[in-house]
């Protein structure tokens, strides 16, 4: 079943219809997937910024993900390096970097693993500036982890805290739905001032693939991006799961004739608003899925939102299509992702409100 | 003419217990019944006297150990069988070459200790009292499996062994909290808290130390130092690969992993130790894995197949009990033989099992979320679709 989810995503990703963004103006483009897009992206910062580095669990040999490739090679080991198995010490270690005004990279292995490291963030990192009335920040630090589920993960590969560092003042949250956009969102962030988690749905390392531009570009952060204009439904979802309601929006069209509105929020924290309740003011209905459970998923935020901006424009109770709210399972794992048919089912049921 | 005659002994004899016939070998074939070995002094720090450097084996001992390393080695291998035919998915750690260190850990404590580690498990759950078949149905997740088919291969339990951890360094003040439960129940327990060389370097492990040494708890630091984190070496991740040494406040001894009766002497001179209320105390076991970090690893990335091969020839830890047994007349290579065979025979039953088992049904999505909770429903895709979540 799994597989099946990852064949359709391939299918639609080299169908090239992911992107809005023009690649015209960028240059020479190379056939990439999401971990080439993001060395093409690491390669472009350490080339630019002389003080950036590299550094987590196993990077120096291109990382278990292959993101890391050559870079060590290309920049030294002094740039690009491995720590020792400590998440902790690994975020605590990227805030001194970058309080210094160096640009630290961090990898966690794992999104799973982050939390050893969650009090340096949400202690540290992320109240830096506010704590010392913008005398010293962090904001060059930037962390990158592997998320979502994988098809056999179970408990400890397949977590998407998001969720949890939604719920921090202070840092940024962002996730990507495909090479193009991850090597932008990418560079955005290293660049941005403030400290960013980066979250890299591992199911796409390999399984998307799209022309990248060579040369560094960013997209900008906290802006969603309407994928597919509609006028019936508002669907809002990030990372992964993108593209399995962009199948369910084509499936609306073609079963039900109902024209649906993909949303790709892109930046989780600080979310975009805007974009999300003009097209629920459009649409008057909103479906927002994620693998996260339920229960405290960032789909309730949204959802407490738009209801807050657009009550008298909702024409359906706002529906999550979230994962279960027990730990992500190991064998049942087909039956606890918000697949296709029960994001579709619930449309079905919000369109016959 | 010897060989027919054990031949015919096990064959009138096979399906009553093993002991009858071992009693005619060693009636005609004039063995001994325990023998006194020479072990590998431990390195010791902060200690004065450590384990001896003598040890008696008897030949019921010694055929048990056998056995059970054989069991696990079989059972390692018959896993690495399943997860290529993806019969078993997900994350498999491999534990082949470390059954020395399960088996003389075991040997060492009592089956009322307790015993806690990482995500290498499998080799631990069979010694603590799981059998093979509850083993390779969990890790095929079905529901025969000991955890009911929910946790796979990093979360297997049983009785006074608290599994299976899947968080690098987590179980590290479980099991300093497993000790203090001990030492407030007063019934003389220890904990063993085992860890690998990649661990040694998580913060967590050094709280742990801190509080067990502090509060005197019978907690045995065991770090199973297999030379590899993952695909790091030990010198590329330690500031300091004397892993013995690194409770610093605490006492510690380096003993060699691959030999059993090694780890037996020294798990109960530490487990005397601990229970003689002197405090926690750490024990290194030097030890190697044959097979990669898990199945996705194929190990040879960042050491040699040579190094690989130089480990099995010489210091095998199945070999060594063999080979000390056979010389010392304890047994017969037959015997060894006939063990071999029950125990690939227990394996291949038990695959069979684990592959034609069903898997846990649906309903069981929601079980178990928590205790003691009229049942209610766990929310999740869709408003319409709900799991009840039995305690």
């Amino acid at each position: 079943m799994m597989d099946d989810v990852i064949n359709q995503s391939v299918l639609w990703i080299q169908a090239g219809l992911g992107t809005k963004m023009g690649l015209q103006d960028k240059g020479q483009t190379q056939k990439m997937n999401l971990f080439q897009a993001v060395t093409s992206a690491l390669d472009n910062s350490l080339a630019k910024d002389p003080t950036a580095v590299i550094f987590g669990e196993d990077v120096a040999f291109g990382g278990v993900f292959r993101c890391t490739v050559g870079l060590r090679d290309k920049y030294g080991k002094d740039r690009v390096f491995n720590t020792p198995l400590c998440e902790q010490g690994i975020v605590g270690f990227g805030i001194g970097i970058a309080v210094t005004g160096a640009t630290a990279i961090a990898e966690i292995q794992f999104a799973d693993y982050i939390f050893p490291a969650f009090d340096q963030i949400v202690n540290e990192a992320a109240k830096y500036r506010y704590r010392s009335g913008d005398l010293f920040n962090c904001g060059s630090l930037t962390i990158r982890a592997p998320w979502g589920c994988v098809g056999h993960g179970a408990l400890y590969h397949s977590q998407s805290p998001e969720a949890f560092f939604a719920h921090c003042p202070g840092i940024k949250v962002v996730v990507p739905r495909s090479p193009f956009q991850a090597k932008g969102l990418l560079l955005s962030c290293i660049e941005d001032k403030n400290p960013c988690i980066f979250f890299e749905p591992k199911i796409l390392y390999r399984a998307a693939v799209e022309q990248v531009p060579v040369e560094p570009y960013s997209i900008p952060l906290s802006q969603a991006e309407v994928i597919q204009e509609g006028s019936d439904v508002t669907l809002v979802a990030w990372g992964t799961q993108v593209h399995v309601i962009r199948e369910v929006a084509s499936m609306a069209q073609e079963k039900l004739g109902v024209s649906c509105e993909v949303i790709d929020l892109r930046t989780i924290l600080p979310w975009d608003m805007d974009t999300v309740c003009k097209s629920v003011i459009k649409t008057g209905r909103l479906l927002i899925s994620h693998e996260a459970p339920l229960t405290g998923g960032f789909a309730s935020e949204i959802s407490s939102t738009v209801q807050e901006e657009c009550f008298l424009n909702l024409e359906a109770p706002i529906s999550r299509v979230c994962g279960y709210d027990t730990p992500f399972p190991h064998i049942f794992e087909p039956f606890y992702i918000p697949d296709k048919w029960k994001c579709y089912d619930a449309l079905r049921k919000m369109i016959n409100y | 003419m010897k060989k027919m005659l054990a031949a015919a002994v096990s064959r009138v004899l096979s399906g009553v217990a093993q002991k009858p016939a071992s009693r005619v070998l060693v009636a005609s074939c004039n063995y001994s019944n325990d023998a006194t070995f020479e072990i590998k002094k431990c390195d010791l720090y902060r200690l004065e006297e450590g384990p001896p450097v003598t040890t008696v084996l008897t030949r019921e001992d010694g055929l048990k150990y056998y056995r059970m390393m054989q069991t696990i080695r079989r059972m390692e291998l018959k896993a690495d069988q399943l997860y290529k035919q993806k019969f078993i998915r997900g994350f498999c750690h491999l534990c082949d070459g470390q059954e020395a260190c399960c088996v003389g850990l075991e040997a060492g404590i009592n089956p009322t200790d307790h015993v806690i580690t990482s995500y290498r498990a499998h080799g631990l759950c069979y010694t603590r009292g799981l059998s093979v078949r509850a083993i390779l149905a969990e890790l095929t997740g079905r529901r025969g499996g000991c955890a009911k088919g929910k946790g796979g291969s990093m979360h297997m339990y049983a009785k006074n062994f608290y599994g299976g951890n899947g968080i690098v360094g987590a179980q590290g003040p479980l099991g300093a909290g497993v000790a203090l439960a001990c030492k407030y129940k007063g019934k003389k327990e220890v904990c063993l808290t085992l860890y690998g060389d990649g661990a040694a370097n998580q913060g967590q492990i050094f709280e742990a130390y801190n509080m067990a040494a502090l509060w005197k708890l019978p907690c045995v630091f065991v770090c199973e130092n297999n030379l590899y984190g993952m695909g790091t070496s030990a010198e590329r991740a330690a500031a300091s690969t004397d892993y013995y040494k690194r409770g610093h406040f605490i006492p510690g001894l380096r003993v060699d992993g691959m030999d059993v009766l090694c780890v037996r002497e020294a798990t109960r001179f530490a487990a005397d130790y601990c229970r003689s209320e002197k405090g926690p105390i750490v024990m290194e076991l030097q030890t190697y894995r044959y097979h990669g970090h898990s199945m996705s690893d194929p190990g040879v990335s960042y050491r040699t197949r040579q190094e690989i091969q130089n480990v099995r020839s010489k210091s095998d830890p199945i070999m060594l009990l063999k080979d000390r047994m056979v010389n010392s007349k304890l047994a017969t290579v037959e015997e060894f033989k006939e063990i071999d065979v029950e125990v690939r025979k227990e394996i291949n039953d038990a695959a069979h099992f684990a592959t034609t088992d069903p898997e846990p049904p649906l309903e069981e999505l929601g079980h178990h979320i928590y205790w003691d909770n009229p049942p209610f429903e766990v929310r999740g895709a869709s408003q319409w679709i709900k799991f009840k979540s039995l305690s």
